[in-house]
């Protein structure tokens, strides 16, 4: 077994620093982001005017709706539109 | 985990809290990712856990499973960026696989710190991986400054004690 002395678990606690807090947080908010893709997905496939809005220009479509388009929202959903 | 799969919500926060600063380390130590391609790299990882939480029966393979994914999607993203200066990972100076061991080693003295003391923990963690002074470790834990190295000393050697009687000889981790 390698020898941790103090100095050696210093050095390992000093190895993993904190993550940006905002990069935490929305990682820690990607069940919510879920739950909102899939309500918009879902919404897309029963009204195809919505549908049409979205493919059209998606950042506005979901502004107008009350959607905030964050990138991970955004991404997921030209994946989930174009497939 | 198990709380995870169930779709609870504080779990799968207390999951990215516990893996956060080990997939960070992983794209901005191991890999030297930018930050904005580690922001990333970061963000598909937890995206990806999240999506294959019900494969994820195994909960002590998790870090493992974490460590691999990540390292996988920065290389992934390494070899599909325009930039010239690294396309090889494992031509990086000292080696990919001796910072992840390195940063193997520092994740489970992570997971031993939490069976410090709060107090303890908050002191080692301030000081070592927030790189804070002895000055605003006192005001924010609201304790003397000068008392601040002393009380280090003391968890790092309880720290000790308990990676030892996690880890012991016979059944060392790698």
């Amino acid at each position: 077994m390698t020898a941790y002395d103090e100095h050696r678990l210093a050095e390992l606690i000093k190895a993993l620093p904190p993550a940006p807090q905002a990069w935490v947080e929305a990682a820690q908010e990607l069940p919510l982001a879920r739950g909102r893709l899939d309500e918009i997905v879902a919404r897309a496939e029963a009204d195809l005017a919505f549908r049409d809005a979205l493919i059209a220009n998606l950042e506005e479509a979901l502004r107008l709706e009350g959607y905030e388009p964050d990138a991970i929202l955004l991404d997921e959903l030209r994946r989930r539109l174009e497939s | 985990m198990a709380r995870c799969r169930a779709g609870d919500e504080d779990a799968w926060r207390e999951l990215v809290s516990r893996f956060s600063r080990y997939v960070f380390a992983i794209c901005s130590q191991a890999f030297r990712l930018r930050t904005e391609d580690a922001e990333e790299v970061f963000q598909e990882v937890f995206a990806r856990t999240y999506q294959h939480l019900e494969k994820l029966r195994d909960d002590d393979a998790i870090r493992a499973w974490i460590g691999q994914l990540t390292r996988r999607l920065c290389i992934d993203h390494l070899r599909s960026s325009s930039r010239e200066e690294i396309v090889d990972p494992d031509a990086l100076p000292g080696g990919v696989d001796d910072a992840m061991e390195t940063l193997d080693e520092a994740f489970a003295v992570h997971e031993a710190m939490g069976e410090l003391t709060e107090n303890c923990r908050e002191i080692l963690d301030r000081f070592f991986a927030r790189d804070e002074s002895y000055q605003t470790i006192g005001a924010a834990l609201e304790i003397p400054s000068g008392t601040i190295a002393s009380r280090i000393s003391r968890c790092l050697a309880r720290l000790k004690e308990i990676f030892e009687g996690r880890n012991p000889p016979s059944h060392a981790s790698s």
